[in-house]
Parts: C-alpha cells; sequence; structure tokens
C-alpha cells in the first residue's frame, strides 16, 4: 500500500517492527517483548491518527490511487453484473458505468463513476469527469430501471463534470439539469452511494435518491477544495484549509441532513480492505431497500422530495433581531414559519 | 555620433493644454464596455441599457430587469425579508454578505414574485449578478422553490430570467442541494402541465446553469449572454487551446441546439407576451 503523508509515523513504526521481526530470527536473538511493546504502540497509533482525520487528511484518502472505484465495488456486492453501453445519442462514455446486477437476488440497475485505474485507463475514463454523454447513459439506465421497477444504485465518485469545449457544446448544464430533475420523478427506489469524491454538479447528478450514504472518508461538495482554494486566496495549494471550512466530510453532511448514514471504513481506508468495505456497503443497501421496496411509486417520489426540499438555512428579517442577523448557527435553523409553509405547500401538492 | 543614434526617437517638451477640461458630472456620460462608444446615460437608459453603436446589452440589476418586462413594472413581492446566514460558519461569509446588501441594496441574488407580462398574470423570479456574482445558496435556492411551489399552486406560469456564476461557494454543499430541490420542484410543476419559460443573462454558469436554467419548456437568452457550465479559464487549462471568442455566448448556445431562441432585450416584452398568448388563447376563432 502506497503511503500518504500524514500516514508516515505508523509506516515507520511498521517497518520497524518488521526490522526486529527479521532480525530475531536471523541472529536468534528474542525480540518478543519489544515487538509485543512496539505493536501495541503501532495500534494506539493508529487508532489516534485514523479515529481524529482531519477533512484535508480524508480528502486525501479519497483521492487515493488505489482507492476501489465503481466497478471494484460492482463485482464485489452484486452478481450477474452486465454493463450496458451509450447514450443512443453519442458515444459511450467511459466516465459513466452502469448495466444490470442482482443485490442479494435482487435484480437491479447499478450506475456509477469510474476513474481510470492506470494512465492509460484515466485517458480513456476522462479521469471518472464525465462528458454530456455519460450523463444521459446514466438517465437513459434509470429510465429503463423505473420502466422495469427495478431499484437504482449509484456509486458518486468524481472530481466534477469534465471542464471541456466540446462537453459544452454538446450542452453539459442542460445533462445535469435534466438528470436531476428526471431523477426527481422516478418511482423506483434510488440509494446513491459517495464512495470517493463527491464533486460538484457532475456528483450530484448521479445523487438525487431517496437515501445518499457516503463512505467515513469519503468526500462531498459544491467546489472542489482546490478550486474554493484558487477563488478564495488565489492559491491552489491551500486546498487542505479549504477543505477544513468547507464541511466536506461525511459527518459534516451527517449534521446537515444531507446524507442519512455514513459507512464505516476499514482503518486507513476502504482501499486497506475491499471485500470487508464491499461487504458493508452491500449491508447498508440491503437495509435501505428493505425500508423502500414496501413504497409505492408516489410515496417514494414524495420521500425523495421532502428530502431535498428541506435543505437549506437562512432567515427571514422579521425574525431575527437586527444584531443578530446572519451571525448565529441557532438562527440558522428553518424557522417556524418556514416548515408551517412547507407544510403548507406539501398539502397543496398532487 | 553613432549610426544608431540617427533612429533614436527626439524628445519633446509637452505643454500642458490651455483649453481648460470640460467638467462632466458623475454618471450624465457612459462608455460601453464593449465597444467604448460614450453616449448619454439617458439616452442608454431610453434604449433599455443597449448599446446604440454596438448592441451590447448592459447587465441589469433585478430591480432594472423588473421595471422593463413586468406591466407598469409592477411587482407583488414573495419573501422580500429573506436572507443568508452563515450555515458553516465560512470564513469572512458574513462579513461578505453585509457588504455585497449595502453594494446592491438586496437582501440576496434573487427577487421573487407575481406580475403581469403584456396582461398575462405570471409568477416571476429575476437573479440580480450584482449581489454575491448571482451566486445561488440556500436563500436563492429556497426563494426559487417558493416560487416555483407558487406558480404550480396557483395555476400560473412561471418565467425565471437568469444570471449567476453558479453555486455560493461559501454555503458548499448546502449550494449544491439546492440544484435539486430546485429541479424536483420543476419536476412536480412541468410535470402536472405548468409552463416555464427560462431567459438567460448575461452571465449564466455553473450550477445555476445546470439546474432549473436549462429546464425551461422554453430556453431564451439575451444576445451575447455567456451562458456554460464550467468557465472558459478551467477549459482551456484542460484542453491547452485557445477558445474562440464566440465560444458559450448566446449565440453559440443557439448554433449548437441549446437554445430556442435569442430574443434582444427591446423584443423580450413582447415576445414573452406571445409565448404566454399561445398557452393561455382560447380556442374561441377556431370553430367559427
Amino acid at each position: 500500500m502506497s503511503e500518504l503523508p500524514f500516514e508516515k509515523p505508523i509506516n515507520d513504526l511498521r517497518q520497524k517492527i518488521k526490522e526486529l521481526k527479521s532480525l530475531s530470527v536471523g541472529k536468534g536473538i528474542d525480540f518478543s517483548e519489544e515487538i509485543a511493546r512496539l505493536e501495541e504502540r503501532c495500534k494506539q497509533l493508529e487508532d489516534e491518527l485514523y479515529n481524529e482525520l482531519t477533512a484535508a487528511q480524508k480528502m486525501h484518502l479519497a483521492r487515493h490511487h488505489q482507492r476501489p472505484t465503481s466497478l471494484d465495488f460492482i463485482g464485489a456486492i452484486f452478481t450477474d453484473f452486465m454493463e450496458l453501453h451509450g447514450d443512443r445519442l453519442f458515444a459511450d462514455d467511459l466516465a459513466v458505468v452502469g448495466g444490470l446486477a442482482k443485490l442479494n437476488g435482487l435484480p437491479v440497475t447499478v450506475i456509477g463513476h469510474q476513474r481510470g485505474k492506470d494512465t492509460r485507463d484515466n485517458i480513456a475514463r476522462f479521469f471518472g469527469s464525465p462528458h454530456p454523454e455519460g450523463f444521459r447513459k446514466a438517465l437513459r439506465l434509470m429510465q429503463q430501471a423505473n420502466k422495469f421497477k427495478r431499484p437504482i444504485i449509484t456509486f458518486i465518485d468524481t472530481k466534477g463534470a469534465y471542464p471541456g469545449n466540446t462537453a459544452e457544446e454538446r450542452g453539459q448544464s442542460e445533462a445535469i439539469a435534466r438528470n436531476l430533475r428526471e431523477m426527481a420523478g422516478f418511482g423506483v427506489p434510488i440509494v446513491c452511494v459517495v464512495i470517493g469524491e463527491g464533486g460538484s454538479g457532475g456528483a450530484l447528478a448521479l445523487g438525487v435518491g431517496n437515501r445518499v450514504l457516503m463512505l467515513e472518508n469519503a468526500i462531498y461538495s459544491a467546489i472542489s477544495p482546490n478550486g474554493a482554494a484558487s477563488i478564495l486566496w488565489k492559491d491552489a495549494s491551500r486546498a487542505d484549509q479549504a477543505a477544513e471550512a468547507m464541511k466536506i466530510t461525511a459527518k459534516d453532511l451527517l449534521e446537515f441532513g444531507i446524507i442519512e448514514e455514513i459507512i464505516k471504513e476499514p482503518k486507513g481506508g476502504a482501499h486497506r480492505d475491499l471485500e470487508r468495505q464491499a461487504e458493508d456497503i452491500k449491508d447498508a443497501l440491503v437495509r435501505h431497500l428493505k425500508e423502500l421496496l414496501p413504497m409505492s411509486p408516489g410515496q417514494l417520489i414524495e420521500d425523495r422530495y421532502d428530502k431535498f426540499r428541506k435543505v437549506g438555512y437562512f432567515a427571514t428579517t422579521a425574525d431575527l433581531p437586527d444584531a443578530d442577523r446572519g451571525a448565529e448557527r441557532e438562527d440558522a435553523e428553518p424557522t417556524a414559519a418556514a416548515r408551517e409553509r412547507d407544510q403548507e405547500t406539501a398539502q397543496l401538492l398532487p | 555620433m553613432q549610426i544608431k543614434d540617427l533612429f533614436s526617437k527626439k524628445k519633446y517638451a509637452t505643454i500642458p493644454s490651455e483649453r481648460p477640461k470640460r467638467d462632466i458630472p458623475e454618471g450624465l456620460m457612459n462608455k460601453c464596455s464593449k465597444c467604448g462608444t460614450i453616449q448619454y446615460s439617458k439616452e442608454l437608459e431610453k434604449n433599455l441599457k443597449v448599446c446604440s453603436a454596438c448592441g451590447y446589452h448592459y447587465r441589469l440589476n433585478a430591480w432594472e430587469r423588473i421595471a422593463m418586462t413586468l406591466d407598469d413594472g409592477r411587482l407583488e413581492e414573495y419573501d422580500a425579508g429573506m436572507e443568508s446566514v452563515d450555515p458553516l460558519s465560512f470564513p469572512g461569509y458574513a462579513a461578505k454578505l453585509e457588504a455585497q446588501k449595502k453594494k446592491s441594496g438586496l437582501k440576496d441574488s434573487v427577487v421573487t414574485g407575481e406580475g403581469a407580462i403584456g396582461g398575462f398574470p405570471v409568477v416571476v423570479a429575476v437573479m440580480s449578478f450584482d449581489f454575491f456574482t448571482g451566486s445561488m445558496g440556500s436563500v436563492a435556492g429556497e426563494k426559487i422553490t417558493r416560487a416555483i411551489e407558487a406558480a404550480h399552486e396557483k395555476k400560473l406560469p412561471l418565467i425565471i430570467f437568469s444570471t449567476s456564476s453558479g453555486a455560493r461557494m461559501q454555503e458548499s454543499i448546502l449550494s449544491l442541494m439546492q440544484m435539486a430541490k430546485t429541479s424536483a420542484a420543476l419536476a412536480k410543476f412541468q410535470g402536472d402541465g405548468g409552463l416555464y419559460i427560462s431567459v438567460f443573462t448575461d452571465p449564466t454558469t455553473g450550477g445555476v446553469s445546470a439546474s432549473f436554467a436549462s429546464l425551461g419548456d422554453y430556453n431564451l437568452a439575451e444576445p451575447g449572454a455567456l451562458i456554460g457550465f464550467a468557465g472558459r479559464i478551467v477549459i482551456e487549462q484542460t484542453i491547452r487551446q485557445k477558445l474562440p471568442d464566440n465560444f458559450q455566448t448566446a449565440e453559440f448556445n443557439l448554433q449548437h441546439g441549446q437554445l430556442d431562441k435569442v430574443v434582444p432585450r427591446k423584443d423580450m416584452k413582447a415576445t414573452l407576451a406571445k409565448l404566454l398568448d399561445m398557452h393561455c388563447a382560447k380556442e374561441v376563432s377556431f370553430h367559427e
């Protein structure tokens, strides 16, 4: 496993333990006490580090080049995966993969952003950043799922939609926008899992689900921390600092009510144990689908609408004394009036 | 004397001009940022803030647009008191919000409400680039969603004039989710037969372009408006090529099939009224 800079103390210690072990074998000296002590220390260090990861450290784990991709998880979670291709309009964008599969025997449609495994693969897949045809392929597969009443499962893992001239010519904005609107209207369960990086509109275009789950070290934001840093401080290298300010971690999003569940990762990140990670994702998917499957198409649409309808913090001048305006987090809760209004409008809608 | 001295430029003394500088009061004249033509501000106003020389459409703030577009310039405003808070405790956000309010006289980047166009009652949402570059945070998302819901509830057509740099970074994920929220509200409204006309104005990019702005039953734009998802600089860095001057303009988008029509400002109101008429006119004369 290649290490990240902040993991160095642990790896140094592991290296030392390894040396001692080989020394004790080679020279026949008994270091077992020393080794046990170091192993204890190593475990302690790991607990300290991985339990208290900063947003920036999580960002680096989420972008780890060995982190499992959508296809890795699809292979480990589902059976009988059959990949389907193309948007029927222009091309087959390899930055998005999708198809049919079985989850514990239940046929589902599964779709995900797909990063490459190596440089050549990454070039073919545009580093997991879709063109409009990628979003339109995803939409086509979702419409198919809706028609045949299959649940939809999506894996989110992209730095964002591809910023290119041809993407603009073919309607990048429209492709994303259409997915947002159409996903809101499907009468089948939709469960989304952010497995790595959830970058902006390109991520959200696969993310309008009844349930949105996140791996422990995954991140999700409106703009990449690098982009934010270059706008804020004209310095993209201050991404770590921006990551802290932007509240991008699974824990933050759970607090904001944007995701329903954090899926634990193996110590040190998902790439340390694909099998176990896949098992935990599968458990979560099955659990959430069991709750959603009994619901009618209308209920599923309402459930999804309510989830996104309530997101946002604002104040109305009348509710706040001038001095406090916008200053306190407490004031940021949706106001009683807003909630009342929400209920009113909800009743009036079909 | 050397040869090269032959070519050196002679130095002349400069004598200050004797003509006194004409005293032009601030704001009397306006210089077009596109072609440089100088014209009287009053003339410019009369021409709906369109340069008479080159046709450049100056950016309008929300209230200027409302005055120009709605019958008698009248709007019954919704949610006039709604303001942004700082849910992420983002560095510098609270102070920036205050500064933007002072600068623009607005409470956030969108004004919503009810009015009429050519006698047809409509719900409108008008964005303003001069508040926080028109960025969409929780407030803009909520106000637009409520406008959509109001149009749905009252069975009125909806018209949104967009201008925005995209999602508001200082509210990060909450801003991003406003894209889903507004689009989901449109799914209900449009799915139930509601009419939505989207008008792109200069500039509309990022999260606004990639949500409600692109979802009109009819997508119109003002001439020359910048419309796109990603920024020009980011794209140039990605593809390592210079992009053509007209890249991401309204005309470029029209050519690539992304718009129904590019409508000059002077024709906007009449065009909207005509579209509204197409949806509201009854089959009176048809059977006669």
